[in-house]
């Protein structure tokens, strides 16, 4: 058995293919990537190199072919350092344990044990003989099953779906290995219907040549060209252009080993159906590609991906799936009729009897508060240009379609059909519009709507979602937003970033966070007292509030789990701004300079942040932004080390809450350096502050970069910390004023670098 | 070829002859039909109750299932509130049950080389019966024909062995073979000299506008809740008495009673998941006394066997 193995003398191919019962065709490309990762950790756990590894799936087989494996592992001597040779028994016993050695085997090496063990190389077919069992069962597939008589027993092995067979080829000889009752062999099986007997494979060198003989293609990215192209051209053939669809190309590659793309036509009278249920049930149900005219209309055909070659050349496949489609067809226009009949006013009464949330109330409720809102955003003016009757009208409809037939079997066309039924309606194109916009956008790359009624709708129905679930502590954390609160805080940052919405993010959550707790502690006094609370005559949000929170802690208090509706505003607006960073993020801008911006403690417009944050980006880009920067770093520091005892200037363009200003004092020994720099700062801080008042913030860091030059000269010529007193509280004054000027702009102390 | 082609294709009632011999000759015992009313074959005690447990179990039989909720009033051509299930049931599923499968498929006519045939994943789960198992829709040129199941688990429980479970849907089938757009136009039957054969709307037409017409707006919903109710009430009497054959009974007469308030449109949303919730409770509570009253006999026939 003791082969002598030295080095690495030959290479081999390896192939394995693990048969089964179809494999759902979303979760072969998972499955392909844990075979390479399970394979990889067998080979480098053995010390077996992995090269050149091809894997491929089809529905009924995983393969895998490795190029180039050596024949044997390598020998490997491994040396283990022990206990010193003085050490107490105990030490040396243990050690001999460990390694299995007896004393005598030990080398002393200046007074400690070593232990040498040598490992033998082992031909690479044992390894792989253990390694495919083990890869087998420790495969992860999103869901695993029990099968066969072996099943009765609870440790019978899981697969996808049964396992069928194992090839597993080594050169030209077999790695011998069995796994629940299956062996590996030679035997492997073609096309279930073209070649349904066994065959047998000779190596990996001649396994995909010998199954394309026997109708499969084993390369699921051969089989996906064929149905790209073969579709394509199908459709071009008869003058019509296909849709691209690359998931239904994978999926239908899933599903095929054999694939045949056949182009079939639809009755078409069922064109007056909106082509996006159309295309939606050929797709979702069906799995067929759709086309379009030479007008880029959809046009009445459809391409289904056949998995034979028929003998008829695809006839009878063509008309049967054309007669499924018809039913399909049929069942989408009869909801499209259906559905027409009951105007959506009338749907939306219906909505009362879908629970949004148990915290929340209906979907009904929920359509009430969005309608409010829309109402007043337009209103108020904060969406420009809307009308309000226009925005309350769409919000109010905007979720009725949820109570049709057609959105009750394709859910992901909501809104979408919301937006036709009304334009069937007669209603005007700005309600049916923002019906059909009001859920987008729906993540990143999705359209931002820019209609004022769209926007007003969709903005408050997301802002309503939001304040409701933060109100009642309802957060996302960490991985886990059933919620899709993350989603729709980032659609609320790109609606009002594209709209241009002013708002002021406090007063508008708090207001809202108010109405929530105003209807949790209505509620919870309705349940203790049987009668509505009569006290909600509040003149201002600030009253109002008082009036709940006293109100809320009558005794006994009054049961809610609705927060602090300025807990919950404050929290939700970091959880805005922290959406931003990862939004802005994406475009570039800077997290810290978000932070620094918004850091000031006012700024809490996003549109006025924004614009803030780039000039500040643009302006940091600069020589001048870094000079300041290092500059505003070295003042910062002086000034800490100074103590407490500094009293820093007002912030410039800041509303509120601004400390008292300390005018350096007059000092008859100023340097040129000192006198330049208070200059400077004379004027800077009244530009700086004008600018930012005035939204112009290009010109806010030009004259902050006017003090760059005064700021370095003084550093370079000055001494702040200056033995004489009088001179040092003149300079600290001179660097409080400089930091003040910053901090009119930004704080930079939240700038990085 | 040419002949094959002008072989009359099977009439409704040969096609589930051929089926029953085709089944009977694989070592199936064919049973009769359920006699209650039930929403799938998968109800029949013979496939519910029998799924549980290590004996062998393999049989087939149709089930005739009332979907009241798909009432169409005879006038959809593939909608239909009372239709016909095929199903089989082996247990353990046998290694080369896809094969037999197909052999049927062959037998009732379908040729795999002129007809599509396709496995697609479709995991079955069926919240009313507490049970959940994996397998395919089989698609023939783009339509359902069968759903294909490994049943994991039933009742709650896991099946130990895996019964594999074949539901041909019937009408389906036959207006694919025989090439008909609307299901009352089937040969149910073929004329045999001078006796005329039978359409399926010759058998089923006026039942399906009768009954679409109770199911939607005559059956009395006061009499259904009471029904249900009492079904419910009764069941777990069974329950305790230990015979839950006769609790089962109960358990799938609160499932269609659910059933036709439902199509009475009296349920709501939020009360819709109670009710379910309800019937899953006197589904598994009969599984539980299937179990607790065959378990003896199990493990002293199987050593080793656990539930």
């Amino acid at each position: 058995m003791d082969r002598e193995i030295s080095g690495v003398d030959a290479v081999t191919d390896f192939l394995l293919e693990l048969r089964s019962e179809e494999i759902p065709a979303r979760m072969q490309a998972g499955a392909r990537a844990e075979l390479d990762k399970l394979f990889r950790a067998q080979m480098s756990a053995a010390g077996i190199e992995v090269g050149d590894l091809s894997i491929w799936s089809t529905p009924r087989r995983l393969a895998l072919i490795a190029r180039d494996l050596p024949d044997a592992t390598a020998a490997v001597s491994e040396e283990l350092k022990g206990p010193r040779s003085s050490a107490p028994l105990q030490a040396l016993e243990g050690f001999l344990r460990k390694t299995g050695l007896t004393p005598e085997q030990l080398e002393d090496r200046d007074g400690v044990y070593f232990a040498v063990i040598d490992k033998p190389g082992r031909a690479t077919v044992e390894v792989l003989a253990e390694a495919i069992p083990t890869i087998i069962r420790a495969f992860a597939w999103p869901k695993s099953m029990r099968w066969g008589k072996d099943s009765a027993s609870s440790e019978s092995l899981r697969w996808v779906r049964p396992l069928s067979g194992i090839v597993a080829i080594f050169g030209e000889e077999l790695v011998p290995c069995e796994i629940g009752g299956i062996a590996a062999g030679f035997a492997t099986r073609g096309h279930r219907f073209h070649c349904p007997g066994e065959i047998t494979i000779g190596s990996a060198l001649d396994y995909v040549e010998k199954l394309r003989a026997c109708h499969v293609i084993v390369d699921h990215e051969e089989r996906q060209a064929i149905i790209r192209d073969g579709a394509a051209k199908a459709a071009a053939d008869a003058g019509l252009t296909l849709v691209a669809d690359e998931g239904l190309v994978i999926e239908n590659a899933g599903l095929t080993e054999w694939p045949v793309p056949l182009l079939g036509r639809f009755d078409e009278a069922f064109l007056e159906v909106p082509p996006e249920v159309i295309q939606l049930t050929a797709r979702v149900n069906q799995k067929y590609f759709v086309v379009n005219d030479a007008a880029g209309k959809l046009a009445n055909g459809f391409v289904c991906t056949a998995n034979i070659a028929a003998q008829d050349g695809g006839a009878e496949i063509v008309a049967g799936n054309r007669k499924v489609l018809a039913a399909r067809l049929s069942d989408a226009r009869f909801f499209w009729e259906q559905d027409r009949k009951t105007k959506l006013e009338d749907l939306a009464k219906k909505l009362d009897r879908i629970t949004f949330h148990e915290k929340l109330g209906t979907v009904a409720d929920k359509v009430e508060r969005v309608a409010n809102l829309a109402e007043w955003l337009a209103s108020g003016g904060i969406v420009p240009n809307c009308n309000p009757a226009f925005a309350r009208q769409a919000a109010e409809l905007a979720k009725a379609d949820l109570v049709t037939e057609m959105v009750g079997e394709f859910p992901e066309l909501q809104g979408l059909m919301g937006g036709y039924y009304a334009r069937a309606e007669g209603l005007p194109d700005a309600v049916a519009d923002a019906i059909r916009d009001h859920y987008k956008p729906v993540g990143q790359g999705d359209d931002v709507p820019t209609a004022p009624v769209t926007v007003a709708v969709a903005l408050a129905d997301k802002l309503d979602t939001v304040v409701g679930f933060f109100g009642y502590g309802l957060k996302p954390t960490g991985s886990k937003d059933p919620f899709a609160l993350r989603r729709a805080a980032i659609s609320i940052l790109q609606l009002i970033e594209h709209g241009g919405i002013r708002v002021h993010l406090r007063p508008l959550l708090f207001r809202l966070s108010l109405a929530c707790y105003q209807q949790a502690i209505a509620r919870a006094y309705f349940e203790r007292f049987g009668k509505v609370a009569d006290v909600f005559g509040a003149e201002s949000n600030d009253e109002k509030y008082d009036l709940l929170i006293r109100l809320q802690g009558i005794e006994p208090r009054l049961e809610t789990d609705a927060l602090n509706p300025k807990t919950a505003a404050s929290q939700l607006l970091e959880f805005l701004i922290d959406r931003l960073k990862v939004q802005q993020r994406d475009a570039g801008v800077r997290h810290d300079l978000i932070d620094a911006v918004f850091g000031l403690g006012g700024e809490d417009d996003l549109v006025r942040l924004l614009a803030r944050v780039k000039a500040l980006q643009a302006f940091m880009a600069s020589d001048d932004g870094a000079n300041l920067l290092a500059g505003y770093k070295r003042a910062a520091n002086i000034l800490k080390q100074a103590g407490k005892d500094i009293v820093f200037p007002a912030k410039a363009g800041i509303a509120g809450d601004g400390e008292p200003t300390i005018a350096a004092p007059a000092f008859a020994g100023a340097t040129d350096m000192d006198k330049t720099l208070l200059t400077a700062l004379d004027r800077a801080e009244p530009a700086a502050s004008t600018a930012v008042a005035g939204e112009r913030f290009t010109d806010a860091m030009a004259a902050l970069a006017s003090l760059r030059a005064p700021i370095d000269a003084f550093f370079d010529g000055v001494m702040v910390n200056d033995p004489d007193e009088a001179v040092r509280a003149y300079r600290l004054g001179l660097l409080a004023r400089f930091t003040g000027a910053v901090h009119g702009v930004a704080d930079f102390s939240k700038i990085e670098g | 070829m040419a002949d094959a082609a002008e072989t009359k294709s099977l009439s409704f009632q040969d096609m589930i002859l051929t089926l029953h011999a085709y089944w009977a000759a694989r070592g199936c015992a064919i049973l009769q039909p359920y006699d209650m009313r039930v929403g799938a074959g998968t109800f029949h005690p013979a496939t519910t109750l029998r799924s549980l447990g290590p004996e062998p179990w393999n049989v087939a039989y149709v089930q005739p299932s009332r979907r009241p909720t798909d009432g169409r009033y005879g006038e959809n051509p593939n909608r239909l509130q009372h239709y016909y299930q095929y199903q089989v049931i082996l247990k353990p599923s046998p290694a080369d049950l896809q094969e037999q499968y197909l052999g049927s498929l062959a037998a009732i006519g379908i040729d795999p080389l002129l007809h599509d045939i396709r496995f697609v994943e479709d995991d079955w789960e069926s919240p009313t019966l507490g049970a959940w198992g994996l397998g395919w829709e089989v698609w023939c040129d783009g339509m359902e024909v069968t759903q294909f199941t490994y049943f994991q688990q039933m009742g709650g429980f896991d099946c130990k062995p895996v019964a594999g479970e074949l539901t041909y849907g019937l009408e389906r089938l036959a207006m694919y073979i025989q090439n008909v757009d609307n299901v009352y136009d089937l040969r149910f039957s073929d004329p045999v000299g001078d006796v005329p054969g039978l359409s399926y709307g010759d058998v089923f037409l006026e039942n399906e506008k009768q009954f679409s017409k109770w199911n939607f707006e005559v059956a009395d919903t006061d009499g259904l809740f009471a029904g249900f109710k009492a079904a419910e009430a009764e069941c777990q009497r069974a329950i305790e008495a230990n015979v839950p054959l006769a609790a089962y009974d109960q358990a799938i007469e609160a499932s269609h009673l659910f059933n036709l308030l439902q199509a009475r449109g009296v349920i709501s949303v939020q009360e819709r998941t109670n009710y379910m919730a309800r019937v899953r409770d006197l589904a598994k509570g009969s599984c539980k006394a299937w179990i607790d009253s065959q378990s003896d006999a199990w493990t002293a026939k199987y050593p080793g066997w656990t539930l």
